[in-house]
């Protein structure tokens, strides 16, 4: 089973590098289909503009010309945003799709046998938790893609996050797999860890709409230098803001909930629910950075170029916090 | 009228700084920041001997860190600075926000504009009349819509007034409300720290097993402990506790599997009772929680002097890795006292260096235990003999031999060293005997009492509940005006009414749109899928 486990690991990797190629193939070669192009653009922008009552409207054409309700971006009422979206798909781009779900799913493989095998729920160590928050991610990845279509040329960001971070699981931090520590055998486990992983791949996975929003909308200001033309293609940057600020919102309570319920257990096993262990340090530092995006977007005086970087920010204490604290400091969460 | 105060003006100018959300936002940022140190740098809080170690080899530089607070940045006034000029940020924030919601929560939701369309959602309809009514009850048609329309608008839970010819009505104001409160246990969380630090205590303990080494509740019996500044020793509650039993269990490789301590428990005059606790499962007692922390072995160690006096030691050895090799000292500073003049000689005292190793080797060197568990135990002992140094009153460590005495000459080793098992005896050249008698063990233990804990706690759960609503609620308006139709209104029959709607979102809110539409669908009123578009 753990052999089985490993060999689904090379698979789901190959299944995600097909992925980055397909969306690599689709926005190389997708640039003569003009109407792909452009409709997700106007659907999105006015998505964007509906019910702000008011808000700043992009500086791309289409959205003036689409009345501020917009097509609905709700599916379940099956109105004309849905058709839109996905018809705008082409070959290249279901492959993409199809292949990210394939390898998803045997990510998914990966992590439940590893589980079977190891008799536990599978993120006792750094490898088997990068596996498992990189799942979070790529499943809220399908999800956000599955809402809109449109946003799916960042795909080949996520691919490529995905193939990078799980050749890095694979090869630096493979671990055999061993029953969990006295430290580690609590229902705790279960509550913190997963939620601890639910939001931090939430949250990381903002990073991509918000480093996206930021060379989107100096392409819409008119540039046209190296990094901006990447944005071409990509949706009105006035949807990824807002896109990154549902994932934020999202992912914030869900990351306060986990800090909490980690207090909780540290108060249990450590006997003081708050000790500045480096790991709770960096997380108070990313939760303090996330507290200012959100309050800061709330505040109209703060430019969202300068909001979004804040969520760039805390996008690196994250990394920081999963990566760094790891292999820098001597942390009580070191269990690897 | 008086010249204003220059004073108060920049008092009031201050605090209208303070409390604005860019600054509100820096500190945010400063305490972000000012956390860094914290994570970079060994504190005294987390780690003590990291300290000492960063001192040892950055002497230069350590001290003048240290002055500047950098290894307690968590106790240091400038990151109390911060978070408390961050809180007085936050006050001065949320007071009158709470005073204009009580007002809001109070306030009928506002009339309707006079010009619905100008809405950014906007509807109008009319409805059917009651034909059969006939036309006396035509001027009242209008009312029975409006008030049709308000009755559906509270099952719905919106806030609603009804005035002559319009329904105003109003829906969440949860948003701020959890705002309200998000903000407020935050406070809540400070205080609840607070609590905890003034009022709390704690301390650690090292715990042999069995009754002679039990351990009862007062400051004078912590290895090292630490008082909230509104507690003295007399606040400790009285109890005291011995090991009865400890088992860990480990696996091949040596990884520990489970750990499980016993103790029997006396409490203030009460019958002593057993109770077993672990990692994950403290021991919680009136006034006080146990955590178990660590465990080690005892070896316990009889020598027999040269005038055939034998003195037992049980010594806590400290491991030094995974396997348990573990490391420790037996003094025995009372050793070759003359029976029959009973002095001592400051030069004749012993001390025992050893190694244990709980799963010795096959064959040397024998440096390195090969398992935790207690398969083949065996001590490796270096004899000293000499002034051991206990009598100078300088701190020294208990699983060390002074190092100060050895260079000095004053403490010398005495012949090889060598490997005992349990019931072998070894002799020194001056035919002194040291015998390995048996193996106990020992736990540590960290004894905590946190008054502040149940708040903080509440606050947390508080500071979640209103986090919610603050991030997920939207505040939106909807504004109805029923009239008669027109007479130039062909199409209708007599007695029906026009209603146009109109609504606001107060808060982004890209799903109004939706919801609006769905609303006057509910209400009778065809909205279509692109109402909106003229």
């Amino acid at each position: 089973m753990s052999a089985l486990s490993d060999q689904l690991l090379v698979v789901a990797i190959f299944a995600y590098l097909l992925a980055m190629i397909c969306h690599a193939v689709e926005a190389g070669f997708g640039t003569r289909r003009t109407a792909a192009a452009t409709v997700p653009d106007r659907e999105l922008a006015a998505v964007a503009a509906a019910g702000t009552g008011g808000g700043p409207t992009p500086g791309s054409g289409p959205a003036g010309a689409v009345d501020p309700a917009g097509p609905t971006i709700d599916k379940s009422t099956g109105t004309g945003g849905e058709r839109t979206g996905w018809s705008a798909v082409g070959l290249a781009g279901w492959f993409a799709i199809g292949a990210t779900v394939l390898g998803a799913l045997f990510h998914l493989a990966c992590l439940v046998t590893r589980g079977i095998a190891a008799e536990r729920l599978p993120w006792g160590n750094m490898y088997e938790y990068v596996l498992a928050i990189t799942f979070v991610g790529v499943a809220a990845w399908l999800v956000m893609v599955y809402r809109r279509p449109s946003l799916r040329l960042l795909g080949l960001f996520v691919a490529l996050v995905m193939v990078a971070l799980l050749g890095l699981a694979g090869l630096v931090f493979y671990t055999p797999i061993t029953p969990l520590v006295p430290a580690l055998e609590s229902y705790w486990y279960a509550i913190h860890v997963s939620t601890i992983m639910a939001s931090s791949g939430v949250l990381l996975l903002g990073s991509i709409p918000a480093a996206m929003f930021l060379l989107r909308h100096g392409y819409e200001q008119g540039r046209r230098g190296f990094p901006y033309l990447l944005a071409k293609r990509v949706p009105a940057a006035v949807s990824l803001e807002r896109l990154t600020f549902g994932l934020h919102a999202f992912g914030f309570p869900v990351f306060t909930f986990a800090v909490i319920a980690g207090a909780i257990w540290a108060e249990h096993a450590w006997s003081r629910p708050w000790a500045w262990d480096p790991k709770e340090t960096w997380a108070f530092i990313s939760w303090v950075i996330y507290a200012g995006y959100l309050h800061a977007r709330a505040t109209p005086s703060v430019r969202r170029t300068t909001v979004t970087w804040i969520a760039i920010l805390g996008f690196l204490t994250m990394l920081m916090n999963l990566f760094g604290v790891n292999y820098f400091f001597e942390s009580l969460h070191s269990y690897a | 009228m008086s010249r204003p105060n220059p004073a108060l003006a920049l008092l009031r100018n201050s605090w209208r700084q303070l409390t604005s959300m860019r600054t509100a936002l820096i500190l945010l940022f400063l305490l972000a920041v000012a956390a860094i140190p914290g994570s970079l740098l060994p504190q005294r809080d987390v780690n003590i001997e990291n300290v000492d170690a960063y001192f040892a080899a950055n002497p230069r530089l350590a001290p003048v860190l240290d002055r500047l607070g950098m290894f307690d940045v968590f106790a240091s006034t400038w990151f109390a600075a911060i978070y408390l000029l961050l809180f007085t940020s936050l006050v001065g924030c949320i007071v009158p926000r709470l005073r204009e919601h009580v007002r809001a929560l109070r306030a009928a939701p506002p009339a309707a504009p006079r010009r619905l369309d100008r809405l950014p959602q906007h509807a109008r309809w009319t409805t059917a009349g009651d034909t059969t009514a006939g036309d006396t009850t035509a001027g009242d048609a209008p009312a029975a819509a409006r008030d049709a329309i308000a009755v559906e608008l509270r099952r719905r839970r919106w806030r609603v007034t009804v005035t002559d010819d319009s329904v105003a009505a109003e829906k969440g104001h949860l948003k701020e409300t959890g705002n309200l409160v998000f903000h407020l246990s935050l406070i809540g969380v400070l205080l609840g720290v607070a609590v905890g630090s003034w009022f709390g205590w704690n301390g650690n303990r090292l715990l042999v097993a069995g009754p002679d080494t039990a351990f009862c509740n007062t400051v004078q019996q912590y290895d090292e402990y630490r008082l909230g500044p509104r507690i003295s020793d007399g606040d400790l509650p009285r109890f005291c506790l011995e090991l009865t039993d400890f088992t860990a269990t480990f696996l091949e490789t040596g990884q520990p599997a489970s750990y499980s301590a016993e103790v029997q428990v006396d409490a203030d005059g009460g019958a002593g009772r057993t109770e077993t606790f672990s990692v994950n499962s403290p021991l919680r007692l009136d006034g006080a929680n146990v955590y178990l922390l660590g465990h080690g072995y005892v070896p316990v160690l009889r020598y027999t002097d040269r005038y055939g006096q034998a003195q037992t030691v049980s010594a806590p050895f400290l491991a030094v890795d995974g396997m348990l090799t573990s490391e420790g000292v037996a003094s025995f500073p009372d050793a070759n006292v003359d029976p029959a003049t009973g002095e001592r000689d400051p030069q004749l005292q012993v001390a025992f260096e050893g190694l244990f190793l709980p799963s010795a080797p096959q064959q040397p060197p024998y440096v390195r235990s090969t398992h935790p568990e207690l398969r083949d135990p065996a001590v490796m002992l270096w004899a000293y003999r000499g002034n051991l140094g206990l009598d100078a009153g300088i701190p020294g460590s208990v699983y060390q031999i002074d190092q100060r005495q050895v260079e000095a000459g004053r403490l010398l080793p005495v012949g090889d060293p060598q490997l005992l098992r349990v019931g072998e005896t070894m002799t020194l050249d001056d035919g002194t005997t040291i015998e390995f008698l048996d193996i106990s063990q020992y736990v540590t233990l960290s004894v905590r009492h946190d008054p502040g804990s149940g708040l903080l706690l509440a606050s947390s759960a508080a500071l979640l509940l209103g986090l919610m609503p603050a991030l997920f609620g939207r505040r939106r308006r909807v504004w109805f005006r029923v009239t008669p139709a027109g007479p130039d209104a062909a199409s209708t029959t007599p007695g029906s009414s026009l209603v146009e709607a109109g609504g606001l979102p107060r808060t982004d809110h890209p799903g109004f749109g939706d919801e609006f539409r769905e609303l006057i669908r509910a209400l009778g009123g065809d909205a279509g899928p692109r109402e909106g578009r003229h």
